[in-house]
């Protein structure tokens, strides 16, 4: 066996372990066989080339589908930017969504780093803002003091959601990936449950109509304060998830603990005998993966872009699925992340626009997934194309 | 507790909650027969939920533009073929994570059928039912069996279809070995990618048997919300059943029970807090995978890619 091989091998187990991440397409797999000098630069601009190409053709597609329903294009095109970043004010809505999609995505990305598939961040989320709502509205102090108390009991409140599955995957080898999904779910009846009863987050009967399930208002004392630049007003919250974003790369990429972590999503058997407890690392990944859609769903709600302050039904309004696919979309990458992140956010916010154009809003969600769709096959083909030439290259040398 | 008790005892001995309840259930069981092939194939289809969405708009896109029910399914089991597709495609030729697809697909879907349903607006009428001659007279569950429309009748056909494909022939074999060690069925000569996508196909065909008895013979009329995350339902109905085939039916039975007394037990007058009842499959799920996890285990290589030369 060649050094060479041994170098592919290590490879191998990296993508095979379950972890979500493909493996980034490193041009030529083994350092040995890959291309140097003129052809890498003929294989990054073939890369950004695919990566247009792609992009034009789902706006296209997109296009098409808005015109043969008689619509114009170009005016729905025009209507998303201006209801994302080219309105006054609206770079701040979309910053105020970003936020929470942002911290999901933080979150997913340390599950998956240590190769779990956490998919129950809606519900986490859910947990986490119905028990700001909870500590919010109940405990009295000054305001910063009953921000504080929110955001950390809505961390706490997701981090414990998923940590019924840590429990249940350390302790019984349920696989987290089920019980994470069916968490979703049971979170959402939980919160619909406590939204009907008084003792626990519905409002009192007076300034709610009957039967109205609605939490009480967060004091405007206890919300998150709004900054204004630019003529753009958004939490202050948004620069505590940038903030956030720069912790988790420095901590994945250049701590003992985000290697410890990193070893562990590439071979969990591997990390084990290298002394990294797979039981104690992995469930901190997942708990803080649920501390993170928590934090979210508490940002969420007194952060005021979601709700107006209040827990409703179905409060989460898919931020949690979407931050899940911001981060699968980022590639796990942390800078990567924040711009999808904000262009998710855009479609978003862009996407109440949309209607005054006589075209049905939805389309935003059409466009949303045909990008998502376009984006995936890039670093698929590559990813693939690389394999079949590390698999050559394996055997022609045997 | 008492007041529940009363309350179950009303519900199981009127005609009108079995047929309720199983108007859910065969719903559920649709899509969950073809979801249990691909998860014994070892892939996680969350995009049932796309697939029953898409297969109910097209269904309800075909009847009213044909007025024919059985233009209706064809139409609805291609759309579930069509997403299925997408996802087998995407993420067993390609290699992408399955559940991004899945999640985008299913926003790319509900976002599709919500803008050309406003468009189009499709204008559907509820299917008529054909009472089965001395069957349907069986007191108590008879019309809720076999006093239905025909497209409900076609779950007694799917189901042993289904079984006899993934017990009895060689490619159901196959597709349980794929799921169970793909390295192993890799090297034993079977294209492990290919057995996945076709596993995925069945699922886009039940599912659009699904959507399309879902519009027209359950609800009657589209809207965006007619699936309203009950793919995922079906798809934990698998779960819960062990992934056996037998027990994904009891799944679906249960869980399609829960759904509709949710809405009946308010109707009848009794105060029972619908969304703790509605909870109880899924934590019963949880626990029984917990409790039973020596027994019942998943197909071993769920959820997990593969691609030829890893591992």
């Amino acid at each position: 066996m060649t050094t060479g091989f041994e170098s592919a091998d290590i490879d191998h187990g990296a993508a095979s372990s379950p972890d979500m991440s493909e493996q980034p397409p490193r041009s030529g797999g083994s350092g040995r066989l890959g291309p140097t000098g003129l052809a890498r630069i003929i294989s990054a601009g073939e890369v950004v080339g695919l990566y247009a190409l792609c992009i034009v053709a789902a706006l296209l597609l997109s296009a098409l589908i808005v015109q043969l329903t008689g619509g114009d294009s170009l005016a729905v095109f025009s209507a998303l930017l201006d209801g994302s970043i080219r309105g006054p004010g609206r770079i701040g809505e979309t910053l105020g969504v970003m936020g929470p999609l942002l911290i999901v995505a933080l979150g997913a990305i340390i599950s998956n780093r240590a190769g779990l598939v956490n998919i129950g961040q809606e519900g986490q989320l859910f947990i986490g803002a119905a028990f700001a709502t909870y500590v919010g509205t109940r405990i009295g102090g000054p305001g910063p003091v009953v921000i504080l108390a929110l955001l950390v009991s809505s961390a706490i409140g997701g981090a414990l959601w998923a940590g019924i599955a840590a429990a249940l995957k350390y302790r019984r080898n349920v696989p987290e990936v089920l019980t994470t999904l069916l968490l979703v779910t049971v979170a959402a009846q939980l919160a619909g449950y406590g939204l009907k009863n008084q003792w626990l987050l519905l409002a009192p009967p007076e300034g709610r109509a009957n039967r109205q399930q609605i939490s009480q208002q967060l004091d405007p004392d206890s919300r998150i304060p709004l900054v204004t630049m630019f003529g753009n007003q958004f939490p202050i919250s948004v620069f505590f998830a940038l903030g956030g974003a720069a912790l988790v790369a420095f901590l994945l990429a250049r701590t003992v603990w985000g290697f410890r972590l990193r070893a562990l999503g590439h071979n969990e058997r591997t990390a084990q005998r290298a002394g990294v407890a797979a039981s104690r690392y992995g469930a901190g990944a997942l708990l803080l993966g649920g501390g993170f859609a928590g934090l979210a769903g508490g940002i969420m709600l007194a952060g005021g872009d979601f709700g107006n302050y209040t827990l409703v039904p179905g409060f989460p309004a898919e931020i949690g699925w979407t931050g899940l696919l911001v981060a699968l979309v980022g590639r796990q990458r942390v800078f990567a992340t924040i711009i999808v992140a904000f262009i998710f956010a855009g479609l978003r916010t862009g996407s109440g626009f949309v209607a005054a154009t006589g075209v049905e809003r939805r389309i935003t969600d059409v466009v949303q997934g045909l990008l998502v769709l376009a984006l995936l096959i890039p670093p698929a083909l590559l990813f693939l194309r690389q394999r079949r030439r590390a698999m050559a290259a394996r055997e022609s040398r045997t | 507790m008492g007041a529940f008790l009363a309350a179950l005892g009303d519900v199981l001995t009127s005609e009108a909650a079995y047929i309720n309840a199983l108007t859910f259930a065969v719903f559920l069981a649709f899509g969950a027969t073809g979801e249990w092939v691909a998860e014994r194939s070892g892939t996680l289809n969350i995009s049932i939920e796309a697939m029953f969405l898409a297969a109910a708009f097209a269904a309800a896109v075909g009847y009213s533009s044909s007025q024919s029910e059985v233009v209706a399914l064809l139409c609805g089991m291609f759309a579930g073929f069509s997403v299925a597709f997408v996802q087998a495609e995407m993420s067993h030729r390609l290699a992408a994570n399955q559940f991004v697809v899945g999640l985008t697909l299913n926003i790319l879907v509900l976002g599709l059928a919500s803008f050309l349903a406003s468009e189009l607006d499709p204008v559907t009428t509820k299917s008529s039912s054909i009472s089965i001659p001395l069957l349907s007279e069986i007191p108590l569950i008879g019309a809720a069996l076999f006093g239905r429309s025909w497209l409900f009748y076609l779950i007694y056909l799917l189901v042993p279809f289904v079984w006899w494909l993934v017990y009895r022939t060689r490619w159901g074999l196959e597709v349980r070995a794929v799921g169970e060690n793909p390295q192993s069925a890799d090297v034993s000569g079977l294209d492990v990618n290919k057995r996945r996508r076709q596993s995925i196909y069945v699922v886009g065909l039940t599912s659009g048997m699904g959507g399309t008895y879902l519009v027209l013979a359950a609800v009657g009329q589209f809207a965006d919300s007619i699936v309203g995350g009950r793919g995922f339902i079906a798809l934990i109905a698998v779960i819960f059943g062990g992934w056996t085939l037998r027990g994904t039916l009891a799944g679906c039975i249960l869980f399609g029970a829960v759904l509709s007394f949710r809405l009946s037990l308010p109707a009848l007058g009794y105060d029972v807090s619908g969304d703790l009842l509605a909870s109880l499959p899924f934590v019963v799920t949880i626990v029984a995978m917990s409790v039973f996890a020596k027994r019942v285990r998943p197909p071993q290589a769920l959820a997990q890619p593969f691609i030829r030369g890893l591992k």
